[in-house]
């Protein structure tokens, strides 16, 4: 009794560890008509706060999530249809709803493991890979980051894509060492790993020092390539918080890191007891230091940014998007100007430097036709 | 790479791997390995619990099995110390610790100051604390406050396996002596630990939960009750903010007053006995430092002042419990914090 003009809105599923997620509030009433892309609710997980997008069109019928209640991943929440569709057609809908096998919690194993990790020339890199056809894309986080950076990008790209987020030397779960704490360094370990998973050629990704570190690469190595995507990215401009990297690198507590995470985002709302932890835990690891501290003398001596990669990647002819939220206050959002003769540039408002997660809609659709048109 | 293992396997991993790292760590305690030199089974006990099972195979004579006599092996721990290694000594029961009392507090407390600064006594003295074992009066006792009344001494009591592995890390680089507990009711508990070395700093505590209606500090095992009473609470509207001090000394005093003084009401919780212990002492610094962020008397859950029975059933009455907590919350939140609430 599959009513194809019933459109169920699930639970979403962020990133590889999201098990269930809380229904904060909607933005959206019953009975009022849907657009793909509006704004229906939030959900909050232990990790973050969000907004859930609409994918397809049509009236808010039902509202089943009660706000303040925790749902598994896939349960139904919501249902769009269109006005003439029986209100008996959309209760039969919803008794009938069963929440998909293999999705709720025990899926895991029949998804094989969620990440992976690869042995490098440049030591143990952690990645997941997402998705089996079209281009191949990589994600390259930035300084401090983990290819989590990604928990709400990742799986929208590799709808037509195949995609790999890596935790870079120095960050998430791969190797602390870092033989050259250079931006060339970085794209040295960056190939070795696309050598090692065996990918010639990807589009590049990359968010602050990933962007970097991306641009890079672009001009070693063009042939592997195939676009950039500069999401604030470090390397197009001078100016950076210098007191946002000094305040990484020094924080041990949870007190004195949670105000540097916040500046991270235009909704400091966003910084969540477990995000705060998680990167605490990421940060006692033994090495971790080391790196972060070697990095940051590197690349963000004295407040500013030791590398400047503009004229280099306007003469490159790479595609290019460039990406910024506008309330950024690591990287300031008029450095998306700096390649606005040869790339397409974006500048969102109401996001901060961690753009991709605050506004990780746009942003996704922004990639995707970018990649569409570059591939 | 993380993975979920238990109290019990992470302190084993924290010594295997600073015993890899550093090779003047050292481990010694009665049958921490179980019958070397002597034949039969290497390794055939790794402890009275087994935490210490498996290390000796990776790491032979750096292990040693000592005598049944604490005042000895204790005082030869705190000797190498001061002479250049790291020893970590198991002293099995906590509670046995009063034989050895002259060799921890008269003597590894008092080195670095009474010689200048000169002497370091990087020691590391870890063993079972706390009830719910059936094991009995001297065996069951949580004996914190008698390390932390001694200045020289750090002391560290971890609630989950993830902190047990960063702070006995920490314990083993510290250049002081440490007083490591191990709630012996905690070492089945598992949860999510990195396979990686990690140190956890002292005098960090860590919010376990967020509220702004009321403070819970504890630590050990007690910290599970509390995490246990704020769920509850929460079922009734009042968010309790839940606090895990994690090490007693040094104490980390800036968390716990800025929650009070942002919910204004606080209950401490302490599995030790209730004169002159962490509860008091917590309850005695906030008074004394943020009195005019509180709303209500503040509440002290304890054990009672008896020793711990042996009979099940009073045992477990015997361990602050969930109830008992949020017992206490609700008396912070009537009128004067301690008369029945008559009016709004």
């Amino acid at each position: 009794m599959l009513n194809e003009r019933i459109k169920p809105i699930v639970m979403p599923k962020w990133g590889l560890s999201m098990s269930e997620g809380k229904v904060t509030g909607w933005l959206k009433r019953p009975g009022s008509t849907i657009s793909i892309g509006d704004e229906l609710l939030e959900v909050e997980t232990d990790k973050i706060t969000n907004v859930v997008e609409a994918g397809e069109t049509g009236v808010l019928r039902r509202v089943l999530g009660e706000p303040g209640t925790v749902y598994p991943v896939k349960a139904l929440i919501a249902v769009l249809a269109e006005p003439d569709v029986p209100d008996d057609d959309i209760d039969a809908f919803i008794n009938a709803y069963a929440v998909p096998a293999g999705e709720d919690g025990d899926g895991e194993a029949e998804a094989g493991p969620q990440y992976h990790t690869a042995e490098t020339p440049a030591g143990t890199i952690r990645y997941a890979k997402r998705g089996e056809s079209g281009p191949t894309i990589l994600l390259v986080h930035g300084f401090g980051g983990d290819l989590d950076n990604w928990l709400f990008t990742i799986d929208a790209l590799a709808e037509k894509a195949t995609v790999y987020a890596l935790d870079l030397p120095g960050h998430g779960q791969s190797t602390k060492q870092i033989a050259d704490a250079s931006l060339s360094g970085l794209s040295q370990a960056v190939l070795g790993f696309l050598d090692t998973v065996g990918v010639e050629r990807a589009h590049f990704v990359g968010h602050s020092m990933g962007g970097a570190v991306s641009m890079r690469t672009a001009l070693d190595a063009p042939g592997r390539v195939a676009s950039l995507s500069l999401i604030a990215s470090a390397g197009l401009g001078e100016q950076i918080d210098g007191g946002y990297i000094q305040g990484f690198v020094g924080a041990t507590s949870r007190r004195d890191l949670k105000p540097v995470l916040e500046t991270l985002f235009a909704d400091r709302g966003l910084v969540s007891r477990q995000m705060v932890d998680d990167l605490l835990k990421y940060k006692r690891l033994d090495g971790v230091d080391e790196a972060l501290r070697a990095l940051s003398a590197s690349l963000f001596a004295e407040g500013r940014q030791a590398s400047v990669l503009v004229s280099g990647i306007a003469d490159a002819r790479t595609p290019t998007l460039v990406v910024w939220g506008e309330e950024d206050r690591v990287i300031p959002a008029d450095h998306a100007q700096a390649l606005a003769n040869t790339a397409q540039v974006a500048v969102i408002p109401g996001a901060g430097h961690m753009v991709q997660m605050e506004a990780a809609g746009k942003v996704n659709a922004l990639l995707k036709e970018h990649i569409a048109k570059a591939s | 790479m993380s993975r979920k293992i238990s109290m019990k396997q992470a302190i084993n991993e924290a010594l295997d791997l600073e015993m890899r790292r550093d090779p003047t760590v050292i481990v010694m305690g009665e049958d921490i390995v179980g019958g070397t030199g002597a034949q039969g089974e290497d390794d055939a006990w790794g402890g009275v619990l087994g935490v210490t099972k498996g290390l000796y195979a990776k790491h032979g004579d750096r292990l040693m099995d000592t005598p049944l006599s604490e005042s000895a092996y204790i005082g030869a721990a705190i000797g190498a110390a001061a002479c250049g290694l790291r020893p970590v000594a198991e002293l099995m029961f906590l509670d046995f610790m009063g034989v050895c009392f002259d060799q921890i507090f008269n003597q590894a407390a008092k080195f670095r100051y009474m010689f200048g600064g000169k002497a370091e006594t990087p020691v590391v003295i870890r063993g079972m604390v706390g009830a719910g074992f059936r094991a009995a009066a001297q065996h069951s006792q949580m004996l914190t406050p008698l390390f932390t009344h001694i200045p020289g001494l750090k002391v560290v009591c971890p609630s989950n396996a993830y902190d047990a592995k960063g702070l006995l890390i920490q314990s083993i680089r510290d250049n002081d002596p440490v007083i490591f507990c191990e709630h012996k009711n905690l070492y089945g508990l598992e949860c999510e630990v990195p396979a990686e070395s990690y140190a956890i700093p002292f005098g960090e505590a860590n919010v376990l939960r967020d509220g702004d209606d009321v403070t819970i500090v504890s630590y050990g095992l007690t910290v599970h009750r509390a995490m246990e009473a704020a769920t509850a609470l929460a079922k009734d509207g009042t968010e309790a903010e839940v606090i895990d001090l994690r090490t007693l000394s040094p104490i980390d005093w800036d968390t716990i007053v800025e929650s009070v003084e942002r919910t204004g009401r606080l209950v401490v919780v302490d599995e030790a006995h209730p004169r002159c212990n962490l509860a008091t002492d917590i309850a005695a610094f906030v008074g004394q430092n943020a009195f005019g962020a509180l709303k209500a008397g503040i509440q002290m859950v304890t054990a009672p002042h008896t020793p711990v029975p042996f009979a099940p059933s009073l045992e477990d009455l015997y361990v602050p419990s969930a109830d008992s907590i949020a017992s206490a919350v609700r008396r912070t939140l009537s009128p004067k914090g301690a008369s029945p609430r008559i009016a709004a």
